[in-house]
């Protein structure tokens, strides 16, 4: 946000070229607050901006009756967040593995569950389980569907960030006497897991926005509990937006974690010129890797640690 | 297997309207991600703030949500469109949130000497940015606006949530009404593959003709 690129690509601004920033700033402001007016008069036209319309939402209860449906939310991308994490080092592992048939396995099982949109998944887990007279909840349904994709997903991630290791530290490790498991644990994994923690951390944003598909199968966290309240007092704009909000603070909140996450690894780290420039690679990979995974909600979509300024 | 094959034409219909909505939508996408970079390296600091302001609001609101506002809620305030346009705009909108950070991070990928060179040979502004900063940023960032159009097909699902019948939509659909669930999801992660493995070739291809060999 600081010094903008354009600074970069040309001369330090002369006097003309300060003026006339300062015209393109006043006329973008007009422009703006023409913009807000005209919002504005659509708004109050329609009787939106009414009291009325807002009141419900600043009752307790109300906003209780939302909190605990975010607090849902967050429960079910927790758990499945956890399990995918398991899941992800397991397949990462499996798809490194020495025997051929091993890697086929994960590969399959990785290209299969990222190929698929999440929404589709998330439906057929719970009704076709349904239909088999798996009395699954929701909940569970939810929960298995987001952790088996997103298992799948942190299975590249972690892939991506133990081939991003220089191959000389394993045949450091192999010349010191270490087998291949002792140097995967003691010498590839640690290094290779501080470089994926924005990248995970991405995911987990990613994992959390996905979430609200879990409306589809009834699952009652904010979107879902949101469609009651917005019903109830025929609010559909109002509500939505501070739903919206509700989301943005909590995924905001956690897309800063991640920024300083990495921020605070490159100066902890910054010093060995292996992981600085491995980090960088990463960003790289962790950007494809997210994206072609195919966030439905995505960020992942594209966020996947990708966004921080190098 | 023979519910997939005998309702094969489903899976046809399905897949044209996804193939359409993800076109147009990358489309639009790049349109808006376009000026989403230009707003955030601009030197005038209320467009910086617009184009940063969109971008987070956008990428941290589920795209679930944005359906269902822009249909659910815009809808109030007299913004009527049909349930495939909505899509178009929503799916749009957001990818083209993601585009606009790639192209800028893409910008600042090149170095900053090659600017300054290109400056000292006396190239204007508009001719350093032409001539050598934009070849190259664009060539790093082919791989990940590949990526996002790749995951924009299976974003692209989520428009099933305002019935656009697309191949989610339909195959959803198909497997409520035969209850044969297994075959019908085998049958739509293939019809996704069908659309995203060639791309992801097309996509890995040119990637390779276009970048820099050192």
């Amino acid at each position: 946000m600081s010094a903008p690129t354009a600074l970069l690509l040309a001369d330090e601004l002369g006097p003309r070229g300060r003026r006339r920033v300062v015209i393109a700033t006043i006329l973008a402001s007009i422009g703006l607050l023409l913009l807000g007016y005209v919002a504005y008069g659509r708004l109050s036209d329609r009787g939106q901006l009414e009291w009325e319309k807002w009141e419900p939402l600043t009752r307790w209860t109300v906003i209780k009756f939302l909190l605990d449906g975010l607090a849902n939310t967050v429960r079910a991308a927790a758990v499945a967040g956890l399990v995918a994490l398991v899941l992800g080092a397991l397949l990462a592992l499996l798809r490194l593995s020495l025997t051929a048939p091993v890697r086929w396995f994960a590969a399959v099982f990785i290209e299969f569950f990222r190929g698929v949109p999440l929404i589709l998944l998330i439906f057929f887990t719970y009704f076709g389980l349904r239909s088999y007279d798996v009395d699954i909840t929701p909940f569970r349904a939810l929960v298995l569907a987001l952790a088996v994709y997103n298992g799948a997903v942190f299975g590249e991630i972690f892939r991506a960030g133990i081939r991003s290791l220089d191959r000389g530290q394993t045949e450091a490790a192999y010349a010191v006497g270490l087998g291949y498991w002792p140097a995967m644990l003691f010498v590839v994994i640690p290094q290779a897991v501080r470089r994926m923690v924005p990248a995970i951390v991405s995911q987990m944003v990613t994992l959390l926005k996905d979430t609200s598909l879990g409306f589809i199968i009834t699952y009652d966290d904010l979107l879902r509990r949101s469609r009651s309240t917005r019903e109830f007092f025929d609010n559909q704009l109002p509500t939505m937006l501070v739903v919206a909000l509700m989301y943005i603070v909590v995924n905001y909140s956690l897309g800063r974690l991640a920024r300083w996450l990495e921020v605070r690894q490159r100066r902890r780290f910054g010093a060995g010129a292996i992981v600085v420039a491995g980090a960088e690679d990463l960003n790289q990979t962790a950007v494809v890797a997210a994206s072609t995974a195919g966030v439905a909600g995505f960020g992942g979509d594209g966020g996947g640690g990708g966004d921080a300024p190098a | 297997m023979d519910v997939v094959l005998d309702n094969l034409d489903v899976f046809t219909r399905g897949m044209r309207t996804t193939v359409w909505l993800t076109g147009l939508s990358f489309a639009l996408a790049l349109v808006v991600g376009t000026l989403v970079a230009v707003f955030r390296v601009s030197p005038v600091p209320p467009l910086r703030w617009v184009g940063t302001l969109y971008v987070e609001t956008v990428r941290n609101t589920p795209l679930t949500v944005l359906f269902v506002l822009f249909f659910f809620g815009l809808t109030k305030v007299g913004i009527l469109y049909s349930a495939f346009t909505t899509a178009v705009i929503v799916l749009g909108g957001y990818t083209g949130a993601f585009v606009g950070e790639m192209l800028r991070s893409g910008i600042n990928t090149v170095s900053r000497g090659q600017a300054e060179a290109a400056r000292a040979l006396g190239l204007t502004f508009p001719q350093v940015l032409r001539i050598v900063v934009l070849p190259q940023a664009l060539r790093t960032v082919v791989a990940p606006l590949g990526g996002l159009a790749i995951a924009l097909i299976k974003n692209s699902s989520i428009a099933s949530v305002v019935a656009v019948k697309e191949l989610s939509y339909l195959t959803g659909q198909l497997g409520n009404d035969t209850a044969r669930y297994v075959p019908v999801l085998l049958g739509a992660a293939a019809a996704y593959l069908v659309l995203t493995v060639p791309l992801g070739i097309a996509i890995e291809a040119l990637n390779r003709k276009v970048a820099i060999r050192r």
